[in-house]
């Protein structure tokens, strides 16, 4: 890991900061961001090539810092905490640089009316990474600032003024800043200082646990779906059980009749039920006769056929050298794989508490998506969206399934109905059936083998369902600009930059329904379709697959990552090509987002099923900020994508979507969980990157190259099934 | 109607519908919000609590059947501030990820402490079943079993 920070200083360095005192209580200290919005640098991001820049607020002055009389430090997080831990990487990157203590730093998420907006998202494990920079800068900043203030309180120069644990001294006197900051009445602006060298921070780099770790732990109500305002009542939704479904006519009289029932809202395109109690509001729903109309009449298996390499619209997304004639090579080798169509499964469902009054909305949930959700509530009650405010909270899982949260648009238009403020939130049959699936993909890969046995050429075609594209998130623009869907190709460039010939191509289907964001994409789906093709082909070469790999990896930078990740989980695992006591390993991995990630599974087939014992994940993420919290991505990653690869598929029977419930969706739970898993990290960049979604890559071809291994089966669809 | 128990060591009597699910008295009557709703069908577990010191999933248990009883969340898991062996293990294990399944892992865990001090690897897999979809799962395993030790400490 270098020390030196080498990251060139963008142009916001010099900005200019807004200083406002808040009354009484402190100083609250933001920024303008003046980064443009490159849709194509920020997509091809997501598509890994490049970075993603933080998407920070350019008109409203942002808040960021509050500093109390009681010496905490609030900071006014624009990103959200669903679990990934950004919360505390945030807290830690800000303490480092203010000269605090962590735990002096409380985090808590910026409402819209603070101004500290994130105008695209949280997601795409872009939080840490994108504000590691400018959240440092503001920071520093910040701890200038209070500096200069403490030595002209003080009758001195800012020089001599030393700063540490929130305490200001000029070697005699000392004070904490929140003394410092009781007393000002007008700031004095600062430039943004150089930054601190890395060796330098104390937090940074360190495994402190978790700042929600408590209130989590107690079960605090932190929640979306635990918000209440005064004299709040509660709002059911009437939502389609079935795709490409319209609703043609809906009989509420008896609904209307039940009991605790407030008032029953019509709306173009929903019917809400407003009672005293979720329980009545629900009841009194299950009574309404609907009729739908679908204009036919959808099976899986219908939806599998229109995902087949050659339908749709082709992008070639990677090529180097020439596959041409690749398909008519003697010798080739050929397979074809599938993935189904998977829901997001999140346990808090989607809800929102929304209150409009004449001249505002206020809604407080769980959003991945801020900025987005408060236009739509704006746009749908003819507001100007600096009169909504979006009060974001923790949320119960986010995964992607809250990159578009239209449902708070129904809360507040209940809300405006019956003059109170409404909760309102799907139940769990209404998320299986209304959610953006991961969408069923399929891979046809080909290959020819040189005669020392390395890919002399490779081709991989994948077709998927939108990911990206038809998102909301995204201006249609984008569809025209790429052609094809940045988010299916998530993965599916082919990382063995040695090879000499090779090529990717993107087929983009249409469904008639929305599948869209997926913790990591394409990524599970496209990885497990290489790296299970690698593993064939490398027996096919007669070659250990670790050695097959290296061997086809250029020497830059981004090969000598991924080399580098493959040799340390080949090498803590022990990895063998031997099966040894019942027991295979399988060997995988993945480039995402710039993070290389290598896994290990040790496998066995226990009463005929697949029984993962160990997962051995080397992951290079660049600089780790929280240790701990990057093993538990990688844990948690792992057992995801087990559970995706393993179990999970949803199907479509006469229009409907199903499983609607837990048990039924088949996920892996405690008695599935690999009871080791060893995570190595590696840290060969010098700023953070994506944690929360490359682990989840290799998991999947892993453990079906694992079974081959034992069994000979080569199984090439998920969910892996033996035969 | 009218049905009295006791929440958290504390005796009430609440007006509502009896077929209402515990799960709603808790969390919307009583402002109790750390049982969760995830499923409504006792599928997932996020709802679990105590009635009687027997894991309950509260989404699909009528607030009638709780007559008389003695009702535990997450809440009146710890007593008098100081966390529950099974929250304590959960914290040095730093378990949770989103946290939001967590109060009915750690009420279930809790109950099966009560029956099996010691659970072995097989026990928790047969009896912790709720649905975590962060996957934590493999800390939560150890963190069982440092419930089981830091119990067994305080005997």
């Amino acid at each position: 890991m270098a020390n030196k920070e080498t990251k060139k200083k963008k142009g916001w360095s010099r900005r200019k900061f807004l200083i406002r005192s808040s009354i009484g209580v402190g100083v609250v200290v933001g920024t303008g961001y003046f980064t443009r919005s490159i849709w194509r640098r920020y997509l091809a991001g997501i598509a890994n090539t490049l970075e993603a820049p933080y998407q920070g607020t350019t008109t409203a002055p942002g808040l960021w810092f509050e500093i109390t009389a009681q010496n905490q430090i609030i900071l006014h997080s624009p990103k959200v905490e669903m679990g990934q831990g950004t919360f505390t990487g945030l807290a830690q990157i800000a303490a480092d640089e203010l000269e605090v203590n962590v735990s002096q730093v409380q985090v808590v998420h910026a409402e819209t009316m603070s101004g500290n907006i994130d105008t695209f998202a949280t997601g795409g494990s872009t939080s840490i990474s994108s504000l590691w920079t400018p959240l440092r800068e503001i920071a520093a900043t910040m701890r200038e600032m209070v500096k200069n203030e403490a030595a002209k309180q003080m009758g001195t120069t800012r020089e001599n003024i030393k700063a540490g644990n929130g305490i200001v001294t000029d070697g005699n006197d000392s004070f904490t800043y929140g003394e410092i900051v009781a007393r000002v009445a007008e700031w004095e602006e600062v430039d943004t200082p150089e930054l601190k060298d890395i060796s330098e921070y104390k937090f940074v780099g360190k495994p402190v646990a978790r700042i929600d770790l408590n209130a989590k732990v107690k079960g605090d109500p932190i929640f979306g779906m635990d918000a209440e305002m005064p004299g709040m009542l509660y709002g059911a939704v009437l939502r389609p059980s079935m795709i490409d479904a319209r609703l043609v006519s809906a009989d509420t009289a008896k609904a209307e009749g039940m009991p605790g029932v407030v008032m029953v809202v019509k709306e173009e395109d929903f019917v809400g039920i407003i009672a005293n109690s979720y329980y009545e509001a629900e009841s009194a729903k299950n009574t309404i006769e609907a009729e739908w109309s679908a204009n036919k009449t959808w099976q899986y298996q219908d939806i599998a056929n229109m995902i087949k390499v050659g339908q749709g619209d082709p992008q070639t997304i990677q090529k180097s050298g020439s596959t041409s004639g690749l398909a008519q090579v003697e010798g080739l080798v050929s397979a074809e794989y599938t993935s189904p169509m998977g829901a997001h499964a999140q346990i808090e469902p989607n809800g929102a508490v929304a209150h409009v009054e004449a001249d505002r909305a206020t809604v407080i949930m769980s959003t991945q998506v801020i900025e987005l959700t408060r236009k739509e509530i704006a746009r749908r009650l003819d507001f100007d969206k600096s009169q909504v405010n979006i009060k974001p909270t923790y949320l119960g899982g986010g995964f992607g399934r809250r990159l578009h949260t239209p449902n708070a648009i129904q809360a507040a238009v209940m809300s405006k109905a019956v003059g109170k403020p409404v909760k309102s939130f799907f139940s769990r049959q209404e998320e299986f059936q209304n959610d953006t699936f991961r969408p069923p993909t399929h891979h046809v890969l080909q290959a020819s083998l040189s005669e020392d046995g390395l890919i002399e050429s490779m081709e991989h075609n994948l077709s998927s369902g939108d990911v990206a594209l038809g998102s909301p998130m995204l201006p249609a623009i984008v569809g025209q600009v790429f052609g094809s869907d940045v988010g299916a190709w998530r993965g599916g460039m082919i990382q063995y930059s040695g090879i000499p010939n090779y090529k990717a191509v993107s087929w983009r289907v249409k469904l008639p329904f929305a599948t869209s964001w997926w913790r990591s994409l394409g990524l599970l789906a496209n990885t497990f379709a290489i790296e299970s093709f690698m593993d064939e082909l490398a027996i096919k070469a007669g070659k250990n697959p670790v050695e097959f790999r290296l061997a086809q990896i250029d020497g830059s930078d981004r090969g000598y990552r991924l080399k580098e990740v493959i040799k340390a989980a080949a090498e803590k695992a022990g990895y063998s090509d031997e099966v040894s006591n019942g027991r295979a390993m399988g060997f995988a991995c993945s480039t995402d987002a710039n993070t290389p990630c290598a896994q290990v599974a040790e496998v066995s087939i226990e009463k005929g099923q697949i029984k993962v014992h160990k997962v051995t994940c080397a992951m290079d993420p660049g600089l780790v900020v929280n240790p701990d919290q990057v093993r538990a991505q990688c844990e948690g990653s792992v057992i995801m994508g087990m559970s995706a690869s393993m179990f999970e598929k949803m199907d479509v029977i006469d229009n409907q979507l199903k499983p609607t419930i837990y048990g039924a969706y088949k996920m892996a739970r405690m008695k599935h969980a690999p009871k080791e898993i060893d995570v190595v990290l590696l840290q060969n960049a010098d700023a953070p990157g994506a944690v929360g979604e490359p682990p989840l890559g290799p998991i999947g071809a892993a453990i079906a190259n694992a079974v081959f291994r034992l069994t000979g089966q080569r199984l090439r669809d998920m969910p892996l099934k033996l035969a | 109607m009218k049905i009295s128990f006791k929440i958290n060591g504390e005796d009430i009597t609440v007006e509502v519908d009896g077929n209402m699910p515990l799960l709603w008295v808790v969390r919307d009557t009583l402002g109790l919000k750390g049982t969760k709703f995830g499923c409504g069908k006792a599928a997932c577990g996020a709802c679990t609590l105590h009635v009687d010191g027997i894991a309950v999933r509260s989404c699909s248990y009528a607030v009638r059947f709780a007559e008389g009883k003695s009702v535990t969340t997450i809440e009146g898991l710890s007593i008098k501030g100081e966390l529950h062996p099974v929250q304590q293990a959960w914290t040095d294990e730093i378990v949770p990820q989103c946290g939001y399944c967590q109060p009915g892992f750690m009420m279930a865990t809790a109950a099966l402490l009560n029956r099996i001090p010691n659970p072995t690897d097989q026990d928790i897999d047969d009896n912790i079943v709720n649905v975590c979809r962060c996957a934590t799962y493999y800390r939560m395993r150890k963190a069982i079993h440092r419930a089981a030790e830091i119990n067994n400490q305080k005997v």
